[in-house]
Order: structure tokens, then sequence, then C-alpha cells
């Protein structure tokens, strides 16, 4: 388990993370969603000990990271994958984690193995590998010690789709079994494929969170018809918020009372359904929208 | 969107194999000799770390066969090989301690050996035993170099060898390159730049020498407190082959100052200091 408690930290004038709380619970994967910028590598890297904090504390299976004896062995971290140095050998960055915990030799195949790295890719430096191959590595060494919680920050940048489909096979696995899982992203889709729980953040202060299911329910039903603006209209008379989307409408509402409405509006519909992901994606826009950088389409592209 | 996540109630049924066979109750801590060894392996296994070791040791070799080859007969002893195989060893010996340190900034590998070790002042100080025992090991495979070269080259000239040097000198030749590789350290520890502690270093070294030297010779006063103020120039008391009270006072003096202070305020900065 994880636990994050009213965690601060300021760089001068600037408040990077305020007051920050969550808890990534045990044999659950939690999501830590926000844009770039908003907290979410600073908020790890106090959390790890990395960076001081101004204020709040951060616990990891109960401990202070500093105060676990082999942190290794309890806690796989992965911060940056691209943070190794270029002219070591993959397998050489493995063998240091494993001497360095205190494992086995044989460990260092056996991760390269679960990671699918082969022995030709394990012997090149790593300078000339590609993301992908980088955050494959970057896991390995984060689970060389065969520990129960995991920290990833953008685990995901760099896989192709099934990359980060073999990412969440792991991930999901690791938490079934009793693991703790908190991993980052700045991406909806990649972390919505992933995690159980989320946890948005965004200008260093958590703007939402819950379980995907609880958010998923948040995000209200999509409908579609011909005929919007009267559908629109019959809807605000009931008292139900409505947003356009794809050609139709979310609605702040559950699909029974949408179909209700349009039934007495004499609207015929298209497609009646729960919001799911478009709804949630609007949520992190509409959430994350007065703490983004910019408003220019690309950002918002990015993100979608 | 292709999974829907589970329900809390799921989160109640404790796992039935834990992935922590390791529990926190039996996780021994890191024993400092692991960190040793681990931080002495990391100063050879890149191809920059190698080449930088092998130098030293290709240098003293190419350093004897000069003597060898263009010393004068009457001036082959072995302190012309040490003093020869010194001056490479001397400068590249602390730029191996200052990138042991610099390179977990400059190549980002901190965020690595600070996780797994979250203690820094343990990393800091298996890099600086590191540091002085691969100071101490290069100064005795450098002086083995000397003696064989001192042997060939008085055979080749038809001389007698000359061993001119004693062991106690010895041991203070080494004990200066020590120093001059603390210097090093202290370099990285206080900049943690690879390039500004090589700048430094050689700032340091070479043109600051030249200036206290330039100095002492128009400045009566200072020539009279330079012991006290030039670890440098203290140093060459560990060049000559004998140090007497005084001059050990003046090393301790303006080593504290280069060396020591610079030194707890760079480890107390990297204790502190936030790791990106």
């Amino acid at each position: 388990m994880i636990t994050i408690d009213g965690l601060t930290k300021r760089y001068g004038g600037f408040t990077a993370v305020d007051h920050v709380s969550f808890t990534a619970p045990a044999g659950r994967v939690t999501g830590f969603l926000g844009p770039n910028g908003a907290g979410k590598s600073t908020t790890m890297r106090i959390l790890v000990g990395l960076t001081p904090a101004s204020s709040g504390s951060a616990h990891v299976l109960g401990r202070r990271y500093g105060d676990l004896p082999n942190p290794g062995r309890e806690v796989g971290v992965l911060l940056d994958a691209s943070a190794q140095h270029g002219g070591r050998t993959g397998r050489e960055i493995l063998t240091i984690a494993q001497r360095t915990l205190g494992l086995p030799a044989a460990r260092v195949d056996e991760m390269l193995d679960l990671v699918s790295l082969t022995p030709q890719e394990a012997g090149r430096r790593v300078r000339h590998y590609s993301l992908g191959m980088r955050q494959r590595l970057g896991i390995a060494v984060a689970l060389i010690g065969d520990p129960a919680g995991l920290i990833l920050d953008e685990p995901a940048n760099g896989l192709d789709p099934a990359g980060i489909r073999w990412m969440r096979d792991l991930l999901r696995g690791h938490a079934e079994r009793g693991g703790t899982v908190l991993l980052s992203s700045h991406l909806l889709h990649e972390i919505e494929v992933i995690a159980d729980d989320l946890v948005v953040i965004g200008n260093g202060r958590i703007v939402a969170s819950g379980t995907k299911a609880e958010l998923l329910t948040t995000a209200g039903t999509l409908v579609r018809t011909r005929e919007v603006a009267v559908l629109s209209r019959a809807l605000a008379e009931s008292g139900v918020a409505t947003a356009p989307m794809d050609g139709g409408l979310r609605a702040e509402a559950d699909a029974e009372l949408v179909g209700r409405v349009a039934l007495a509006a004499g609207v015929p519909l298209l497609e009646l359904r729960a919001a799911e992901g478009a709804g949630l994606e609007e949520m992190f826009l509409e959430l994350t929208a007065d703490t983004q950088r910019d408003h220019s389409p690309t950002q918002i592209g990015a993100v979608a | 969107m292709t999974t829907i996540a589970s329900t809390p109630a799921d989160t109640g049924t404790p796992p039935a194999s834990s992935p922590a066979r390791v529990r926190a109750t039996d996780v021994a801590p890191i024993p400092f000799a692991r960190i040793v060894s681990v931080e002495l392996r990391k100063m050879f296994d890149t191809r920059s770390g190698f080449w930088l070791m092998g130098s030293i040791g290709i240098l003293s070799l190419l350093a004897t066969a000069a003597v060898i080859a263009f010393g004068a007969k009457d001036d082959l002893s072995y302190g012309a090989f040490a003093a020869a195989i010194g001056f490479p060893t001397a400068v590249l010996l602390p730029i191996v301690a200052l990138l042991s340190v610099t390179s977990e900034w400059s190549q980002r590998t901190g965020l690595t050996t600070f996780t797994l070790v979250a203690h820094r002042g343990r990393v800091i100080t298996a890099k600086a035993v590191c540091a002085i025992g691969v100071g101490v090991v290069s100064m005795v495979v450098a002086a083995g170099i000397g003696a064989l070269g001192n042997l060939v080259g008085s055979t080749i000239a038809g001389v007698d060898t000359v061993w001119d040097v004693t062991v106690a000198h010895l041991a203070l030749f080494i004990l200066a390159h020590v120093l001059g590789m603390m210097i090093g350290f202290m370099l990285g520890v206080l900049l943690r730049s690879s390039a500004a502690a090589i700048v430094g270093y050689f700032v340091y070294s070479f043109v600051l020498t030249g200036l206290t030297e330039l100095l002492a010779f128009h400045q009566q006063w200072f020539a009279e407190i330079r012991g006290w103020v030039d670890f440098n120039y203290a140093q060459g008391a560990l060049f000559e082959g004998s140090v007497t009270a005084g001059q050990w006072a003046e090393l301790g003096v303006s080593g504290l100052f280069w060396l020591v202070i610079p030194l707890a305020v760079g480890v107390g900065l990297v204790l502190r200091s936030e790791v990106k």
C-alpha cells in the first residue's frame, strides 16, 4: 500500500505539488493521471526520497521509503527509463541492480526473459536502445527484487500497442497476486486500459479520484439523435445537464431517465448508452482545462 | 475501453500468493561492502571508464619506454622512472574519481542508484573508498612498471641499476596521489557536473598553481605563509621524500581549507539536493 498524505512541494513561490493525498491500495493498479507538468513526477520523486517534500508525508508499505532496509526488494521503481549511462549494456544495468540487492545472478536472465529482451539486445549498449526497449529494461530493473510495490512514472511511453497490452497483463498479474501498483501517465487512453483506480491531478492538486467504475458512472450517458436541439431542450427542462459530443449529447443522467425524456418528447433515438471512455476523456479535459498549459487544438489532440 | 474495473469488494480478500515473497521483516539491510563492490564495478563497466583506467597503465608503459629511449644514461634511476610515470597518473586519477561521482548526475544514473540505496551518504562513502583504493592500487602498479623499467633500462644502457627511492618515499608519493585524487573527488561531489568538475580540476591544478607561484615570487608576505594556504604547494614536500613536522602541519591546515571543508559542504549538498 502506498499512502500520500497532505504532500506539498514548493519551489520558491511556485507550488508544484499542493496538498496531495491519496492511497494506492494493495491488489489494485492505481493510475496517476494528469497533463504534463501537473506534478506527477514530483510526487513520485518525493515518494521515493529523491526530492525532499516541503510538508506532508509519503509512506510505502507502511514506512518512509528511506527507512526500507533494502528498498529494491520491497518497492520497484522506474522514474525515467532514459536515465541510464548510455555506455552500459542492458545486461550490465540489470547486473548492477542484481548485485546491489544481493540477488542470485540467474535473476538477470529471468528478468531479460520476462521483459522479452533477447540476449543480443541485452548485450548492446543502452544508447542504441529504442525508448520501448529502455522501458522494458527499466521494468526489469524495477521487478528484479520481486517487490510487493511498484512505482512507475510513464512506463507505457514509447511502447507500441502490443507492448501496452503486455504491460497491462504484467501489472494486472502483479496486483492480482496482492501487489501494489502506482503508475502515472498523461495519456488517458493508455491508463484506462491498465488501471483499476484513477487519481487525476492538475496543477499540483488532486482534481478527481476513485475506481474507474465510479468515474465512468459519473461520466453520464451518450445519446444520439437527429433532433439534438429538441432533445437537449427536453432534457434541460427535466433538469438534466447536457454537453454536445460526437454528433450527439452527453447527458448527466442514467440511460433510463434519458430514454424516458426522449420518449415523452417524441424524439427518435439512434443510440443510447453509458458514455464510458468518451465521457471519462471529456471529464479529464474538463477537470484539467483550467490547469492546461494551453488550450490549443494540438494539445487537446495529444491528450485524446 | 476493453475492461471495466472490478468492484471494490474484490480487494477485501487477501492475496493467495503474494509477489512479495520477501517481506519487510526479513529483508536484511544492504551491507556496505556490497555497495563498495558495486561502485567499483561501475568505475570500469563503461567503455569510457575502462579506457580511462586502461590509459593510466598504457601511459605508465609509454613513460617508462620514453625514459629508457630518451633519458641520459647517467640519469637512469628509479627516481627518474617514478617521476615520469607519476605525471600521467597524477593527471588522470583525479578525473577517474571525479567522474565516478558526477556521472550519477550528468548521466542521471542517480535516479536508480539513490532509489536502490536510499542513503546517499553510504553511496558517496563507498565511492570515496573506491577512489582511494583505485588510487593506491594504480600507484602500486605504476611503481611496479617503473621498477621493471629501471631494471630493463639500466641493463640496456649497461649501467648499474640505481634504487634511489625508499619505501617510505614511495608511500609519501602514493599519499600525494591519493590526496590529488581526493581533490578530484571533492570537486565531483561539490559541483555534481562532469564538465564543471573537470574544468574546476584543471583550473585548480594548473592555472591556480601558476598564479600562486607568481604571487609568491612578487609578494614576500605570501611566500612566507604559502605552505599554510596553498594545498598544492604543501603537497610538494610529499614528493621530496622527507616531510618535517612543520610541513605536516602546513599540509593539514591547507588541506582543511582546500579539501575537508569543501568536501563537507559538497556532501551536505548531495544529501539535501533533489535528484532528477
